[in-house]
């Protein structure tokens, strides 16, 4: 991470990332141990200066090229020196020092065992947490209202949560009013839906209705997906089908007993119904919409208010992991690790269809897509907004509803991208990107026009 | 009971275990593979979908699990995975305590409202309310208002186990014989040695058969309350693998279960032999 990295090297790009400690000669790493490198990292202090340096220093040679003039010519432990001179480097160090200091060190972190919570999960073996200074407990549970109700009573202090769920929360929706946000997105895309196998020949939606579908939870991405898949096919979810609130454990043992006709649900239980040979894979949730969020990591702002600290360290931590979980090369470790009854309990091999993307579809064919399920922690603001259409377009808000504030209360993209950017990743400019959900385009702008521009809805 | 009968009455019991076994075994067996597949696809596929092995596994499966999570019952892996003999312990400390309140409320009370028949018609309306109330009702309410997760589990079966418990003890207290108490009352026992002395003993048989109902109650709830709350007891573990849709797992917990229960029954069942008398 560039956070980390040497502000006095003149051949370093203070704006791009690095790693630490990949120095491309011993005297390089020695000089770079004498001055302000943090590889190994000596002491949460160091590491500090060496942020706080690489901030004054940006500030003073805005320009690279400028700066590393700068350096090469008067070499960098005179540039140290000069600079603490009029710039009381050890005195900012200290403060920074002071503010990134956690005020709680010792938090529980709530989940439920799903691939989507991978982040969550595998920073605690994967010993991302305990990098940023936290000890973090995480614990698994029992459902979708259980983890709501053990956030707002404070048995944990930050928690796994469906995307829309914070929002839910937030609007008194299913729950009391009790604000809440979300710092980080945990996977983008890796839900699906998948059928019984008896109904391997009806790949038409059109031919779904009268059937009954199970969703994980009301306010999930599950919901507004399905919903909105079974809508562009003209059936209309509430009247033509059954949608059913079923915890995911409970989808793949409901459509071995045909109480179910199939479910759109978070993996491992997808890949699961397949490995028990239940079920095939109709659609990725990803050909609704690619790069659709699904779950977040989200606290109450209580919390945050009480323990920035700890709050922008437990961020920093998910993010980290995020951007770990998201390269493919690491996928098929990170499906060891979070495999045991410890953490998703489920077998391996289900796992590792989920996130190397290579899986077995039910039907006797093998297919590979590395973008099964991804994971990129930037809460994108219009995210929220989409939501909150589909939460007005099926009847779960009613009246006016002002999407953009809650938006930006509920998604905390500038704080995100402020952390982010510190931690030397390079996070979008804007909060809101235009996307496409089945071909047609949301303009996170116009949400009343989107909300309007669908045939079937709930009449409000 | 004569020996011959006891004798035969074992014999009978392992028969039936042999022939249960039995069918369980022949029910559950694989039936091969039933359909071609590519190797490459058989590999990324379950023994259910590639060897037609029944989803429910079968008595030899479930004996060497058995086996395994008696090896180490123990066993600590961080919060969500703990040995078999942690999670009863949670289970039964949380039965414990919750139990405990309940007799430490019940028995008093269902004494007061005996000796007492103004307040045992006063009260008769609530109890008769709030008793048939299933205990997991209770539960959204005990989150809301105590806001913690165990002490809710307890509060749910210190209210299970409280019914049966002061129904009894009224029931024992009201109808001991009037002419102990008459007796009493002409040799001028004060009215606390007479609840002590004449009560209590006549009493304690209907007042332990409540609590044996109650102890068994507590059992039936714990197990449906920590699959609600999770985080520790058997309970949990039965919900932990119902996830990983492990059924040998389940059919383990529900066997120890099935033992647990039997055992306090027993226990407090000992003690209603000790505390009987014959009239």
């Amino acid at each position: 991470m560039s956070t980390f990295d040497n502000p006095f090297d003149p051949d370093r790009n203070l704006r791009a990332g690095c790693a630490c400690g990949q120095h491309r000669s011993a005297a390089e790493h020695d000089q770079a141990a004498l001055s302000l490198h943090c590889e190994p990292v000596e002491s949460e202090e160091k590491r500090y200066e060496g942020v706080v340096a690489s901030a004054v220093m940006r500030a003073m040679f805005p320009q690279d090229a400028a700066r590393r003039a700068f350096l090469k010519s008067v070499g960098a432990s005179t540039a140290l020196a000069a600079l603490s001179q009029f710039f009381p480097l050890k005195t900012a160090t200290e403060v920074f020092g002071q503010a990134g200091a956690p005020e709680k060190k010792d938090l529980k972190v709530g989940f439920i065992p799903i691939t989507c919570a991978t982040p969550i999960i595998m920073a605690a073996p994967l010993g991302f947490y305990a990098k940023h200074g936290l000890n973090v407990e995480v614990v698994k549970t029992a459902g979708w209202a259980v983890i709501r109700d053990k956030t707002i009573n404070k048995e944990y202090d930050a928690a796994h949560m469906l995307a829309p769920m914070p929002i839910a929360i937030s609007l008194g929706l299913g729950a009391n009013a009790i604000p809440f946000a979300v710092p980080a997105i945990e996977n983008i895309n890796g839900q699906g839906i998948v059928l019984a196998a008896k109904h391997k020949d009806k790949r038409d939606p059109k031919d779904w209705k009268g059937m009954k579908f199970a969703i994980p939870f009301d306010y999930s991405m599950h919901n507004y997906l399905l919903r909105y898949y079974l809508a562009e096919h003209g059936l209309d979810p509430d009247t033509d089908v059954q949608l059913r609130s079923v915890p995911p454990p409970e989808m793949v043992a409901n459509l071995r007993a045909d109480n179910i006709d199939g479910f759109l649900a978070p993996d491992n239980i997808c890949q699961r119904a397949i490995y028990d040979g239940v079920g095939f894979m109709h659609l990725l949730s990803k050909e609704i919409w690619d790069g659709h969020p699904c779950c977040s990591f989200a606290a109450s702002r209580e919390f945050i208010t009480n323990a920035p600290n700890s709050f922008a360290a437990l961020t920093r931590a998910i993010v980290d992991a995020t951007a770990y979980a998201s390269k493919a090369e690491n996928r098929k470790q990170i499906a060891e690790a979070i495999a045991p009854a410890n953490y998703i309990n489920a077998p391996v091999t289900v796992l590792e269809q989920v996130l190397t993307g290579t899986y077995a579809d039910g039907l006797g064919g093998v297919k590979t897509d590395a973008k099964r399920v991804d994971f990129d922690p930037f809460p994108w603001q219009s995210f929220a907004v989409w939501m909150l259409t589909q939460m007005k377009r099926w009847g779960q808000i009613k009246g006016d509803v002002d999407y953009k504030t809650v938006a930006e209360q509920v998604y905390l993209a500038t704080d995100t991208k402020k952390l982010m950017t510190e931690m030397g990743l390079s996070p979008p400019a804007s909060a809101y990107k235009s996307f496409a959900v089945m071909g047609k385009t949301f303009d996170p702008a116009k949400p009343e026009d989107y909300v309007a521009s669908f045939k079937i809805r709930k009449a409000s | 009971m004569t020996s011959s009968l006891r004798l035969r009455a074992g014999l009978v019991s392992i028969a039936l275990l042999a022939a249960f076994l039995g069918v369980w075994h022949l029910a559950t067996r694989s039936t091969g593979a039933t359909t071609t597949m590519s190797p490459e696809y058989a590999k990324l596929m379950g023994l259910t979908a590639t060897q037609g092995k029944s989803a429910m596994p079968g008595p030899l499966d479930v004996g060497a699990k058995l086996w395994e999570h008696l090896k180490r019952p123990f066993y600590d892996n961080g919060p969500n995975d703990k040995g078999l003999g942690i999670q009863l312990a949670y289970s039964i400390a949380r039965v414990g305590t919750g139990y405990l309140l309940a007799v430490l409320v019940a028995i008093p009370l269902g004494f007061l409202i005996g000796m007492s028949p103004l307040l045992s018609k006063a009260l008769d309306p609530f109890i008769q309310v709030l008793k048939p109330i299933s205990p997991l009702a209770w539960m959204p309410l005990a989150l809301y208002t105590i806001k913690d997760s165990s002490i809710s589990a307890i509060f749910v079966i210190f209210i299970c186990s409280i019914w049966p418990m002061l129904l009894n003890t009224v029931f024992g207290v009201a109808s001991v014989r009037k002419e102990w108490i008459n007796v009493a009352r002409t040799l001028e026992v004060s009215t606390v040695r007479r609840a002590f002395t004449v009560i209590l003993p006549a009493a304690a048989p209907t007042i332990l058969t409540g609590m044996r109902i109650s102890i068994g109650i507590a059992w039936l709830v714990i197990v449906a309350a920590e699959m609600l709350v999770g985080g520790t007891g058997i309970g949990y573990f039965v919900w932990n693998e119902w996830n990983n849709l492990s059924i040998t797992n389940v059919i383990i917990a529900i066997l120890l279960i099935g033992i647990v229960g039997m055992l306090l029954d027993q226990i407090l069942a000992r003690f209603t032999r000790m505390v009987t008398f014959p009239e």
